[in-house]
């Protein structure tokens, strides 16, 4: 039994799936059957099933860490860190492999905002049966009711069927079940991804009280800053591990500068890419310098080139290949996409398959000094989204010699541009 | 305050790999029974959403099934019904198979159809496909109402012995229940399960005495047998709590015996089989 102020202790916890073609194979009966045919056959024929590691993987190892009461801990990572198979066992969604670990009192978690809301259902009817999902008792909610609905500003519309709900409603109604359900420990994952700038801040202020009243917050997120504002410490995760337990500003830091590429260059593994990404496999990102140099730092005052690998598995038409760029702090700066210009677009609405690079220049001038984070799309409009890396790489810009910085003095702003300034004197005194 | 730490003692969850094969643990579903409440109340409330006649299809599914049968059954074939005029017959049986085979046709999608559930948040599994059986329940209670006029209208006088039909019903949903387990749970892995469903629900309803009476089967060891399946025993209860005559008591025995052991493997097989849903459906 952990000591009493402890709300989370995770003793080397580790959970092993199975990976692609394993279970893919077994998910009919008849291919059970096929595949059991040809282990007896291999067997016959004397040959070792020796497959049995390669069919697995790890997506958490070892994991081992604790929380007191009251505590709001990060978990950065990036995608395919184990992040989500984490808060999966936390929330008890699916069993560890191995290892241990308790929880001190009611888990609830925003990560299942709207889960079980059924689309024939009023708004009343989806509130009650949404809290007895999330593990609220009747009365709770009868008691909570009011204020669930007053939060959510649907009150209109309450007993109409949430399908004719617009999807800003729907997504209200559903924080609201969530941010009442005020469980001991909170886990919070990406749900500021979502939603207008008004309910983000709506959002991030309720997990600041539930901070404030000593419950426990588990917070993931790729938001650099609301990590440093909601949490105290962070763990970095990578490949299943835990990298590194500091306090927050310290661990952002080291997941930025570390976890990340540090050679301004980033290869994606086979691992890393989902399946659904199918036909779009993203191969590298990388930032050159002026001279062509693959380079993690580059100047403002020189044009800043952006390179994207990817293979087409087959033929694809209306692909467009683009980067967001944020600030470290998750601040967007600008989107682009390869085909924005209209030949371009004319020449590449249909793209064979292949391998190709989507090159781009950020012109001198751009951009002011600090660190940025490119995200990587790839997309049809409208129709699918095939590839998404919010944190696909990350670089630093240097400002030395930009117009201005004969003051030492650090300017405010993600750009830096150099704007024709004209002055003119009116007359002398 | 003292009390305080020991509600927070209690509530302490543990994490921890889940091995080998584990019962059915009735405290915990005991804690969760709002959520069965309100999600049987969701499946009743949706399955006649957006329908004209609503609720009343509960009733009109029976009678139209009696019809057809009467007529194909009772006026073309003149299927003998233990003398019973071949309405009240049917539907005396069909009344059980009814509630029966809507629980296993909803029971058996349910954990697919509640994927996102399953994916998101923590509670016995098995509530899912308790609840799809429980919602069934509650159209049979209705459809019940059809069964007492029709014996009015044919003058079929009822005994104390109807009461049977409450211990009978529970049989019954045992039984869909235990069904239910097994076919859930494995359609979770093998979507093949849906595909089959319609075609066991046929197999199943011509293996049960419902449109021909129990003696077409010889008495003896194939009886027996035959009172494997549990339906049979149901509806041979069923049919000596409304109209009397030679009680079923080894058919009904045997039947029983069959959920039995039917409920107690399909909950073991689905504790088994739960801890991988979440990763699996």
């Amino acid at each position: 039994m952990m000591d009493s102020d402890l709300s989370i202790l995770v003793r080397g916890i580790g959970k092993r799936y199975k990976i692609g073609a394993a279970q893919q194979h077994t998910d009919t009966l008849r291919d059970l059957i096929t595949a059991q045919a040809a282990r007896i056959g291999s067997s016959l024929r004397g040959k070792r099933n020796h497959s049995n590691e390669a069919d697995h993987i790890w997506a958490l190892r070892d994991v081992n860490f604790e929380v007191k009461r009251g505590q709001a801990l990060g978990i950065i990572g990036r995608n395919g860190a184990g992040k989500s198979t984490l808060l999966k066992v936390l929330s008890r969604v699916t069993d560890p492999t191995e290892g241990y670990g308790e929880l001190r009192g009611r888990v609830g978690s925003l990560l299942e905002v709207g889960t079980g809301f059924h689309p024939e259902l009023t708004g009343r009817e989806n509130i009650f049966l949404n809290g007895a999902i999330l593990g609220m008792h009747k009365k709770e909610i009868e008691a909570r009711f009011d204020e669930i609905v007053a939060f959510s500003e649907v009150e209109k519309f309450i007993d109409t069927p949430v399908k004719r709900y617009s999807s800003g409603m729907y997504l209200r109604l559903a924080f609201a079940v969530a941010a009442h359900l005020e469980p001991e420990i909170l886990v919070v994952d990406e749900v500021l991804a979502v939603g207008d700038a008004d309910f983000q801040r709506k959002c991030l202020g309720k997990m600041g009280d539930v901070a404030d009243s000593g419950r426990t917050v588990l917070f993931v997120s790729h938001n650099m800053s609301a990590i440093q504002r909601l949490t105290q410490d962070s763990i970095v995760l990578d490949k299943g591990k835990v990298l590194l337990r500091a306090p927050s500003a310290e661990a952002v830091d080291f997941y930025l500068n570390r976890g990340l590429s540090k050679l301004g260059e980033r290869f994606w593994e086979e691992d890393e890419v989902p399946v659904s990404s199918t036909p779009f496999r993203p191969l590298s990102i990388r930032i050159l310098d002026k001279t062509g140099h693959v380079s993690d730092s580059v100047r403002s005052v020189e044009p800043i080139r952006i390179e994207i690998d990817y293979e087409l598995t087959e033929d694809v038409t209306g692909l467009r290949v683009g980067y967001y760029l944020f600030t470290t702090r998750g601040e967007p700066v600008f989107t682009s996409f390869d085909i924005d210009s209209e030949e371009l677009f004319k020449e590449y609405t249909a793209r064979p398959k292949g391998v190709y690079t989507s090159r781009c220049t950020i012109p001198p001038d751009t951009l002011n000094e600090g660190r940025f984070l490119l995200g990587v799309n790839a997309s049809s409009y409208g129709i699918r989204r095939y590839f998404q890396d919010d944190q696909a790489l990350s670089f630093s810009v240097d400002s030395s010699g930009a117009p201005g910085t004969h003051w030492p003095e650090p300017r405010p702003g993600p750009v830096r541009p150099v704007l024709g300034w004209e002055i003119e004197q009116k007359g002398s005194a | 305050m003292a009390e305080a730490n020991l509600n927070s003692a209690a509530q302490v969850v543990t994490l921890k790999p889940a091995k080998g094969w584990l019962g059915i643990d009735l405290k915990e579903l005991w804690h969760y029974r709002e959520l069965i409440y309100f999600l049987t109340w969701r499946d009743i409330k949706v399955r006649y959403k957006q329908a004209v006649l609503g609720i009343a299809w509960s009733v009109l599914q029976p009678v139209l099934t009696t019809a057809i049968m009467t007529v194909v059954f009772g006026i073309l074939l003149k299927v003998e019904s233990d003398g019973l005029p071949y309405p009240v017959f049917a539907l005396s049986a069909l009344l059980p198979w009814h509630l029966f085979q809507l629980s296993l046709q909803k029971s058996s999608i349910s954990l697919v159809g509640n994927a996102n559930l399953l994916t998101k948040v923590y509670f016995p599994r098995v509530i899912i496909p308790l609840s799809s059986v429980l919602a069934a329940l509650v159209d049979f209670v209705i459809s019940l109402v059809l069964l007492f006029i029709t014996m009015a209208i044919y003058k079929i006088p009822l005994t104390w012995s109807v009461l049977w039909v409450i211990p009978l019903t529970l049989l019954t949903v045992l039984a869909a229940l235990a069904v239910g387990l097994w076919l859930s749970a494995l359609n979770v892995q093998y979507r093949d399960v849906q595909q089959m469903v319609p075609f066991l629900i046929q197999i199943w309803m011509y293996a049960t005495p419902i449109v021909y009476p129990i003696t077409t089967i010889p008495e003896g060891t194939f009886r027996y047998i035959y009172s494997l399946n549990p339906m049979v025993g149901v509806v041979q209860g069923f049919r000596w709590a409304f109209f009397g005559g030679s009680p079923p008591d080894m058919t009904l025995l045997i039947s029983s015996l069959a959920v039995l052991v039917l409920l107690v493997s399909g909950l073991f097989f689905f504790r088994r089989m739960e801890k991988t849903f979440a990763d699996v459906v």
